[in-house]
């Protein structure tokens, strides 16, 4: 690990390079990395809080548009979706145990499988955007539905529409949105751990930044597990 | 610092305390019946505030003096806790907050549930004036009441978050558009009374202004049929000067040809006036409808695009007594 | 008395390039200092130009437009720019490592991410500024900053960066605190300040990602009309207020909290005794900053809450005021016997029990519910929140400023100076400050450009703005003679020992200013607040 600091000259530089100097021993790296990743999921779940806050008010207040609009997302597809990312986690989780187990080349194996579902995760999820924009069923003020998009969702017609029934599809965008930029977010992160792998730099002594992603990652994926049900699973 | 003097500046805090618990120093001279338990609740809490102030201060004081540094001296020996201190000052100011938590509840109580039989008034907040509706018709800029009679006021906003504050009432609730909020008061003495706009609101929520009128017994019905009756027999001028003052168009163009947030209407029918595209027109009946229904769609040059549309609050009646008024303005 | 020793590490290693890429904490934590004081310089100009205009009713200097963006970008400068970050970032990245006998602190590189995101988050600001600014209150409430045509959209973005430098900081501090103690350094010998730390630390990581996410949908609904806080597209403008609230009421305590964790470090030492009740007082910094997060609907009492929520809200107001009021009769009883020498540090901690007795005693004024309903919004609680603020936050900063200082730089300051430029500070903050509680609560309404409408029943506001304008000037010029004082060491004091102050803790061990690499901590590590030894401060 390179890194600038401020040894005078002549100190004796005898550390691992992967050893940062202010810790005493690779335990005490990788027990301050892993709380420290904890802490940054702590602070993605408030983050996403929020919009699940505003999902579960406007569904209290609103809730004929959420049984209404609800109809208009495709349920095959977003079930795809879960499946896929499920399947990513379970190849991330392989991939740093490979990763503990000195086991590089089966390690980067499962992170490009990962990366690999990722990408299929986010192909799902252009058609599904691309299906949405093509029927109108944008956030509030782009919302205009057009009359073959009730037809093919078996939605009631638009006439039974209720009033800012956009709301919903804001909430979706949103939501979705902003978990799609973290998708994406956590493919570069498992690229960069991808690149570190194929250069050997992880080992059953110093795996930390394999395990951070992978948590992470867990925590993507979670996330999308709650979304799933909350908005295409609605009775 | 002997006891004496520590005597002495406890007297003197309580007796500036004493003094400034007449509570018209801090706060105006209650006007509404439900005034005087929040004054009560604020001075007990001006009470406590300045005792424990005064405690702190005298305190801090006569520590920094008696046991100030002496050369060579470390300090005496003392505990670094004392559990049942510490339980004792943490209990005791538990105790004094939760009276002063239901001291507050009381009166918010009061506050936020008008009696059955309230004389209901609307109030429509937009920026920058307000609009009172009565419940014969009549619409007025000011908001007129009944001397000892409660008064319930059911309040929208036409544009953003707006708030109604009578400080002499004691009254203040925020207007929040897409709903309606509600307050009300009992006056308990005629006069005239500030109301003024709470929430910012933009440019001129410092001008957003109307008087709470109270009216001596009898005398409100009278004003209000007054009011109604003068209202139907006016001219169309006439007519359109009183829309100028209750829509609150007052509040950016003004009438004696000082310049507003808005242009003023003095000698402005018939005038030409540049827009911001740079293109021009001649100021008529069509471009006065359009200024007021599109307000937005030819801005003078110089002004900044911030009239709010009267689509579906003014008439076409109204338009056109508005349009009477403006070209009586020479 | 020994010179400042030629190697420490503001003099190697040397070069702009070393600074700017330095992963020394130390390093970090004096640029930290010069950015947030020339945003403190930023935010005192807008003051100034408030205070200005306000000195006569009517329009002074500026028209209403301007004065409405001045009152927004005075709020948002001093609240994201400097008071959330200040302590923490300055004193916080200076001293945790020293305190914990550390080389650095968990994550260096992160570190120097947050720096740089705080310059990034500044330079949006300043854009914001550039273009005209914005109008919409530090407190961007919908559905008027949804729709007004200033420069949301940079301010907004500007914020939301500076939130993640404010979470990276305390994701390192909460680490470090965890994983770097030193043998012997159990939690209950944690000094006070990592204490604070630690507490504002947890109310960084929670809070500050709902004010993100809030922001984003703020920045989202201008730019796409996306209808959440918009009520004319289906939106609720009061659910903007809880998100926003729920990260801004604790964002208080994130600007309290370290302060209360220097004056624990400072009265001690100025009294040579322990803190009285150290279990008390490091347990309270964690109860406040959890409680904290319960409270935040007493900013909506009369927002159109129900009288439910409004009634909860109050009754837990008060609950987190206790422990705030039980640490001041802690630091009292500090004092009680003790050996008490008035240092600048220990002035501003004396001001600051006076001044933040002053604002949290208000607290509770408008944290009762009926005096809420003629209090909120007015000059009283503008006052409020200076007293807690400035009163509070700035005056124990100053303290500690004043305290680390010699170990900073390596420098003693002109205590005669210090001290004066402190008095003119507190005399004129009450000046300044004091006749807005008496404003407010006759009724004078905040943000106001102009308090002509209240002039017929109120002829005595042009006094008391004047009063406040005129002292208004005074208080920056205590805050000039201050800096001044700190300034003009640099080259003039004299070199400060390793102990100037003969206090305790671990930071004081090494060299003033410290060596690059920070020195090792001894073998097992005592009591924070040992004093038995009566350690005489050196070179005195």
């Amino acid at each position: 690990m390179n890194h600038t600091d401020n040894h005078p000259a002549n100190s004796d530089h005898g550390h691992d390079p992967f050893l940062a100097h202010h810790f005493s021993s690779h335990r005490q790296q990788y027990e301050a990395g892993k709380l420290g990743m904890w802490i940054f999921l702590l602070t993605e779940i408030l983050l996403f809080g929020g919009l699940f806050c505003a999902y579960a008010v406007f569904r209290a207040n609103r809730p004929e548009v959420f049984l209404w609009a609800h109809r208009f997302l495709d349920k095959p597809l977003g079930a795809l979706n879960t499946a896929v990312l499920i399947t990513s986690s379970l190849t991330m989780a392989l991939a740093v145990r490979s990763a503990q187990l000195d086991r590089p080349r089966r390690s980067a194996f499962f992170l490009v499988l990962t990366l690999l579902c990722a990408t299929a995760f986010l192909g799902v999820k252009y058609v599904e955007y691309k299906h949405k924009w093509e029927d109108g069923l944008l956030w509030v003020r782009q919302f205009r539905p057009v009359e073959s998009a009730a037809v093919s969702h078996d939605a009631e017609a638009a006439d039974q529409q209720p009033r800012h029934a956009g709301i919903f599809f804001s909430i979706y965008f949103a939501m979705t949105g902003l978990h799609a930029v973290h998708v994406l977010a956590g493919m570069a992160a498992v690229g960069w751990v991808l690149v570190r792998t194929l250069r050997g730099h992880f080992n059953s002594q110093y795996f930390g930044p394999v395990d951070y992603v992978g948590l992470y990652w867990h925590l993507v994926d979670l996330i999308w597990i709650y979304l799933f049900p909350l908005f295409y699973l609605i009775h | 610092m002997g006891c004496s003097s520590t005597t002495i500046l406890v007297a003197v805090a309580l007796l500036a305390g004493a003094d400034l618990q007449r509570d018209s120093f801090w706060l105006p001279p209650p006007a509404s019946s439900t005034a005087p338990l929040v004054d009560n609740a604020f001075l007990l809490l001006l009470g406590v505030s300045a005792f424990f102030f005064a405690l702190i201060v005298v305190l801090g004081l006569w520590f920094v003096v008696r046991y100030r540094r002496r050369a060579g001296l470390g300090p005496a020996q003392s505990p670094s806790h004392n559990t049942a201190l510490e339980l004792l000052w943490t209990a005791i100011p538990l105790g004094i907050v939760a009276l002063l938590f239901y001291e507050g509840f009381v009166g918010y109580m009061e506050l936020r549930t008008p009696p059955k039989q309230a004389y209901e008034i609307e109030v429509v907040a937009r920026k920058w004036s307000w609009l009172f509706s009565y419940p014969n018709g009549h619409k007025d800029e000011n908001l007129h009441v009944p001397v000892d009679r409660p008064v319930r006021l059911v309040m929208r906003s036409e544009d953003v978050i707006h708030g109604l504050f009578i400080p002499a009432m004691r009254v203040q609730m925020d207007i929040v558009p897409g709903r309606y909020t509600r307050t009300w008061f009992r006056a308990l003495k005629p006069g005239e009374y500030n109301l003024v706009c709470s929430q910012y609101c933009g440019t001129k929520h410092f001008d957003m202004r109307a008087l709470v009128i109270v009216h001596p017994p009898g005398e409100f019905e009278n004003w209000l049929a007054d009011a109604a009756r003068a209202a139907e027999s006016l001219s169309p001028v006439d007519r359109g000067r009183e829309l100028y003052r209750i829509n609150g168009c007052w509040s950016c163009h003004s009438i004696d040809g000082t310049a507003g947030t808005g242009p003023t209407f003095k000698g402005i029918y018939g005038h030409e006036v540049q827009f911001q595209d740079g293109t021009s027109a001649v100021v008529d009946e069509n471009y006065i409808r359009e200024s007021i229904l599109d307000p937005q769609a030819k801005v003078v040059r110089g002004y900044q695009p911030v009239m709010n549309t009267y689509r579906g609050v003014l008439t076409d009646e109204e338009i056109s007594a508005l349009i009477a008024f403006i070209k009586s303005l020479q | 008395m020994t010179e400042p020793s030629a190697i420490n590490y503001l003099t190697y290693p040397r070069g702009l390039r070393s600074w700017l890429l330095t992963l020394d904490h130390k390093r970090i934590g004096v640029m930290y200092l010069a950015s947030v004081a020339l945003a403190l310089v930023l935010g005192l100009i807008f003051a100034l130009l408030m205070r200005t205009e306000l000195i006569a009713p009517g329009r002074t200097i500026m028209g209403e437009d301007t004065y409405n963006r001045v009152f927004t970008v005075h709020g948002a400068v001093m609240i994201f720019l400097v008071v959330i970050p200040a302590i923490p970032a300055v004193l916080g990245n200076f001293c945790l490592p020293l305190m914990l006998g550390a080389k650095d602190v968990a994550f260096p590189r992160l570190n120097l991410a947050s720096l740089y995101l705080w310059w990034i988050g500044a330079l949006f600001f300043l854009v914001t500024l550039a273009f005209g600014g914005l109008d919409t209150g530090w407190t961007f409430y919908t559905p008027y900053s949804t729709t007004t045509n200033t420069n949301v959209l940079a301010a907004v973005t500007g914020v939301f960066i500076l939130g993640f430098s404010s979470i990276f900081t305390a994701l390192n501090f909460i680490v470090s605190i965890h994983t770097l103690r030193p043998p012997g350094m159990t939690w209950r010998r944690l000094p006070l300040f990592l204490w604070g730390l630690y507490a504002t630390g947890l109310i960084q990581v929670l809070a500050t990602p709902v004010l993100g996410v809030t922001l984003l949908l703020l920045g989202v609904e201008r730019i796409l009309g996306l209808g959440i806080f918009d009520s004319a597209l289906g939106g609720d403008p009061v659910l903007f207020q809880h998100f926003f609230w729920f990260y801004a009421h604790p964002a208080v305590y994130i600007v309290i909290l370290p302060g209360m964790g220097i004056i624990s470090e400072v009265i001690p030492v100025f009294s040579r005794k322990p803190i009285f009740g150290y279990r008390f007082i490091a347990y309270s910094s964690v109860a406040i900053a959890l409680i904290g997060f319960l409270v935040w609907g007493h900013h909506m009492f009369v927002a159109g809450q129900s009288v439910l929520a409004s009634t909860i809200f109050s009754a837990l107001t008060f609950a987190v005021a206790i422990p705030s009021a039980v640490k001041v009769f802690n630091w009292l009883a500090t004092m009680y016997k003790g050996s008490i020498e008035l240092a600048a540090p220990m002035v501003y901690a004396l001001i600051f029990l006076f001044l933040f007795g002053i604002g949290g005693l208000t607290g509770l004024f408008l944290g009762t519910l009926s005096v809420n309903v003629p209090l909120h919004n007015t000059h009283f609680v503008v006052a409020h929140f200076h007293y807690v603020i400035v009163g509070g936050a700035v005056m124990a900063m100053l303290a500690g400023l004043h305290y680390w200082w010699p170990k900073m730089f390596g420098r003693m300051y002109n205590q005669t100076w210090a001290r004066l430029s402190a008095l003119l500070i507190f005399v004129a903050f009450n000046m300044t400050f004091f006749p807005l509680f008496i404003m407010g609560g006759r009724g004078l309404v905040r943000r106001y450009y102009d308090y002509s409408v209240f002039l017929e029943s109120n002829p005595e506001f042009t006094f008391y703005n004047q009063l406040a304008s005129v002292w208004g000037y005074l208080l920056v010029t205590g805050f000039v003679s201050m800096a001044l004082c700190l300034i003009s060491s640099l080259w003039s004091g004299r070199p400060a020992p390793d102990n100037p102050w003969g206090a305790p803790g671990l930071e004081w061990k090494s060299s003033s200013p410290p060596p690059p690499e920070n020195p090792p901590p001894p073998a097992q590590v005592g009591d924070p607040y040992d004093f038995t030894e009566a350690l005489l401060p050196s070179g005195t």
